[in-house]
C-alpha cells in the first residue's frame, strides 16, 4: 500500500467577510485518490470554503498549498497553472447559457490544446457519453433538465482530465437514482483517471458511500471540529453536534 | 380571596375572553369561535390585567371549554399571552387548550429564537446615513478603478494579440450593436435635424436668412447632436442589454466557472463588447449625421423653399470639416464609456433577480451621464486646442 500523498493542504485559514468571521483555524490535508468530503450543517460556510480553495473568494489568513505551491502568495502565473489542474462542478452545473453543451466543453480543450476542431468536438462526445448525456451535443443548457445540467457540467469540469475535481453540492436536486448513479460515477472517475475530490454535500447516504477522508464544520463554534473517514467518525465520534448530522438527528 | 372576574367587551360577537382572577391564579377563559376571519381581541385589557395583579399572581392558565372553532388566530393570541406571562415571570399551564393546540404551540417554543439572525431595520440618524454613504462610495470607487485597470491590462493583451475572447461572439456583437441599431437611429436622427432645421428656420425667417439653416443643421448634427443622440440609443439599447447579460452570467456562477476555468472574465466578455461598440459607434455616428442632415434638408426644401442643390452645396461649404472629426472622437469616447458602465454594473450585479434589474437601470443611467460629462470636456477640450 502506497504512502498517501498529499495534493492539497490547509494551514491556518481564515475567512472573513469583512469583520465578520466566518471560519477559523481551519488546518486539514487530501491526500491523492481521496474523495474528501466537507460537511456541516446549513449555513457553516461550506461554499465558502470552497470558493477559498478554487480561488475566488481571498483568505483573511492563512494558506491553501497546491503541488505548485501556494495559491494565494503565489503570482497569476502559478495560480494559473494550478486552475489548469483543477475542474469545477457548481450547484447549478453554471454552464455558459449562450453556448450548446458540446461548445461548452470545448472552450477549456480549445484554450489550452492545440488540438483540431474536429478532434475537440470528438472529446467533448465523449466527455458527454461519460456522463449519459451522449447525443446531447446541440442543445442549451436551457432546453435540458437541472440534472442534466448538472452532468453537462461535470463533463465540461472533467474536460481536461484534471488532478483535483471539486463538487458544490452534487446531489442536490437529484432524485436518488441520479444520486447513486453519480457517486458510482464519481467511484469509477477516482479508479480509472486517479483524480482527487473534494465534495461539499449534507447528503449522508453519498457521504458513507464513496467518501474516504472528511472534515465538518461546526456552525456555532466556526471552526472544524472533526476530521477523518466517515464511517470512522460514525463510530467514534462523541460531539453531540457531529453525531446529530451523522445520524440525522437520532442521536 | 374574592373571584374578582373582569370583562373585556368582545370586539366581536362570535369570540369572548373572561378572564377571572382567582388569587394567585390568572385564568384566560376562550370561547366562542376563534377563526381567522373573525378579529382578534386586544391584548391590552390582558396586559394591564396582570400589571395591576402582578405582585400575588403566580401562575396562568387557559379555558378553552367553550371554544367551538379555532384556527392559527387562536395560537397567535395563545402564544402572544403566554410570552407576556412568561415575561412577568408566571408559570403557564396550556392544559386547558384543546390538544391540537397545545402542541402546537409546544412545537412553536421548541428550537429557540436564533440570536443575531434577526434584521433590525432602524432608522439611521441623517449623519450617519451620509457617512455610511461617503464610505459606500469610496468602495465603488476602488471597485470601479479596479475594474478599470482590468481592462485597461486586457486592451494591452489585444494588442499584443494574447487576449482571449471568442471572436464568434465580437461578430454577433457587432450585428447587435451595429446593424440592428440602423432603424432607430435613423429615425431619431432624421427627427433630430427635423426639429433643429424647424426651430432654426423660425427665426432665421424673420431676416430671410433661410439658407443658414443648412449650417445650423450641419454644425449641430456633426459636431455633437449626431453623436449624442446615437450615444443616449445605444447606452438604453445596448448598455443596459450588456448589463442584463453580464448581471444574469454573475447570478448563474457562469462569471465564476469562467475564473476557475482560468479565462479573464474581463477579457472574455467585456473586451469583445468594448471592441464592438468602438468599431460601430463612430460609423452608427456618421449614418446619424447623414440621416439628420437629410432631417434638415426636407424642412428646407418643403418647408423654406431652398432649392435642394442649393441646400447641399451650402450645407459642404459653410460646416467646417473640423466638426466632423470632433463628432466622430465623441462617438468613440461614448462607446467605450457605455461598454464599461454596462459591463462594470453586470459583473458588480448582486446574486437576485432584483438585483439584474437595478444593474440595468444604473447602467443606463451611469451611460447617459458619463456621456454628458464627457461631452462637455471636449467641448471644453476643443475651446483650449482652438477648433
Amino acid at each position: 500500500m502506497t504512502a498517501p500523498t498529499p495534493c492539497l493542504e490547509v494551514k491556518n485559514l481564515n475567512i472573513a467577510y469583512g469583520d465578520f468571521v466566518i471560519m477559523r483555524d481551519l488546518d486539514f490535508t487530501i491526500d491523492k485518490g481521496d474523495v474528501f468530503i466537507i460537511m456541516g450543517g446549513s449555513g457553516c460556510g461550506k461554499s465558502t470554503l470552497l470558493r477559498v480553495l478554487i480561488g475566488l473568494k481571498e483568505p483573511s489568513s492563512g494558506q491553501v498549498l497546491y503541488e505548485q505551491g501556494s495559491f494565494w502568495d503565489g503570482d497569476e502565473a502559478r495560480r494559473a497553472a494550478i486552475r489548469r489542474r483543477i475542474g469545477v462542478l457548481y450547484q447549478s452545473g453554471a454552464l455558459f447559457s449562450s453556448m450548446t453543451l458540446a461548445e461548452n466543453i470545448s472552450l477549456p480543450l480549445q484554450q489550452y490544446t492545440r488540438l483540431k476542431p474536429r478532434d475537440i468536438r470528438e472529446i467533448a462526445s465523449l466527455k458527454l457519453a461519460l456522463v449519459g448525456l451522449a447525443g446531447f451535443e446541440d442543445f442549451y443548457p436551457s432546453e435540458i433538465s437541472g440534472g442534466m445540467c448538472k452532468r453537462a457540467g461535470l463533463a465540461r469540469a472533467m474536460a481536461l482530465d484534471p488532478d483535483i475535481l471539486f463538487f458544490d453540492e452534487p446531489s442536490a436536486g437529484l432524485d436518488p437514482v441520479s444520486s447513486h448513479l453519480l457517486d458510482e460515477l464519481i467511484l469509477e472517475l477516482r479508479d480509472s483517471l486517479n483524480a482527487t475530490f473534494v465534495v461539499v454535500t449534507h447528503d449522508l447516504d453519498s457521504i458513507f458511500a464513496i467518501g474516504s477522508n472528511a472534515i465538518f464544520l461546526d456552525v456555532e463554534s466556526r471552526t472544524m471540529t472533526a476530521n477523518g473517514n466517515p464511517k470512522k467518525l460514525l463510530e467514534e465520534a462523541t460531539a453531540p453536534n457531529l453525531r446529530r448530522f451523522l445520524t440525522r438527528g437520532k442521536e | 380571596m374574592q373571584s374578582r372576574p373582569t370583562h373585556i367587551a368582545p370586539e366581536t360577537s362570535t369570540s369572548e375572553i373572561v378572564v377571572s382572577n382567582d388569587g394567585t391564579l390568572l385564568t384566560v377563559t376562550l370561547k366562542g369561535v376563534w377563526c381567522i376571519d373573525t378579529p382578534l381581541p386586544n391584548m391590552e385589557p390582558l396586559r394591564r390585567l396582570l400589571t395591576s395583579c402582578a405582585p400575588r399572581l403566580k401562575a396562568m392558565a387557559f379555558d378553552a371549554s367553550g371554544v367551538t372553532r379555532w384556527d392559527s388566530m387562536f395560537l397567535g393570541y395563545c402564544r402572544k399571552a403566554l410570552a407576556i406571562a412568561v415575561e412577568a415571570g408566571l408559570g403557564v399551564d396550556t392544559g386547558g387548550l384543546p390538544p391540537g393546540a397545545a402542541s402546537l404551540l409546544d412545537l412553536a417554543a421548541k428550537v429557540p429564537e436564533r440570536k443575531g439572525a434577526a434584521r433590525h431595520t432602524r432608522a439611521e440618524p441623517f449623519l450617519a446615513r451620509i457617512g455610511s454613504l461617503a464610505i459606500g462610495s469610496l468602495q465603488s470607487m476602488e471597485n470601479l478603478l479596479e475594474f478599470i485597470g482590468d481592462v485597461t491590462q486586457a486592451c494591452g493583451a489585444l494588442l499584443r494579440g494574447r487576449a482571449v475572447f471568442q471572436t464568434s461572439t465580437l461578430s454577433s456583437l457587432i450585428k447587435q450593436s451595429g446593424i440592428d441599431a440602423l432603424p432607430i437611429v435613423s429615425l431619431i436622427s432624421l427627427l433630430v435635424g427635423l426639429i433643429l432645421a424647424f426651430v432654426g428656420a423660425i427665426q432665421l425667417r424673420q431676416f430671410g436668412a433661410q439658407i443658414y439653416v443648412s449650417t445650423i443643421v450641419g454644425i449641430a448634427m456633426l459636431r455633437v447632436m449626431g453623436a449624442i443622440m446615437t450615444g443616449i440609443i445605444m447606452a438604453g439599447r445596448t448598455g443596459a442589454a450588456f448589463a442584463a447579460e453580464l448581471g444574469t452570467m454573475q447570478v448563474n456562477e457562469e462569471i465564476d466557472a469562467l475564473r476557475t476555468l482560468g479565462f479573464s472574465p474581463v477579457e472574455f466578455l467585456v473586451l469583445p463588447r468594448m471592441l464592438a461598440l468602438v468599431l460601430m459607434m463612430p460609423l452608427l455616428c456618421i449614418y446619424a449625421d447623414l440621416m439628420g442632415i437629410l432631417g434638415g434638408f426636407i424642412v428646407g426644401v418643403f418647408m423654406l423653399d431652398i432649392n435642394p442643390l442649393q441646400y447641399l452645396s451650402s450645407t459642404w461649404q459653410s460646416v467646417p470639416l473640423a466638426n466632423f472629426w470632433i463628432g466622430l472622437v465623441h462617438s468613440t469616447v461614448f462607446g467605450i464609456l457605455i461598454a464599461l458602465a454596462g459591463c462594470y454594473r453586470g459583473m458588480q450585479c448582486g446574486r437576485s433577480a432584483s438585483a439584474v434589474g437595478q444593474a440595468t437601470t444604473t447602467a443606463v443611467v451611469t451611460s447617459i451621464l458619463s456621456i454628458i460629462i464627457a461631452t462637455a470636456i471636449i467641448t471644453i477640450g476643443c475651446e483650449f486646442i482652438g477648433l
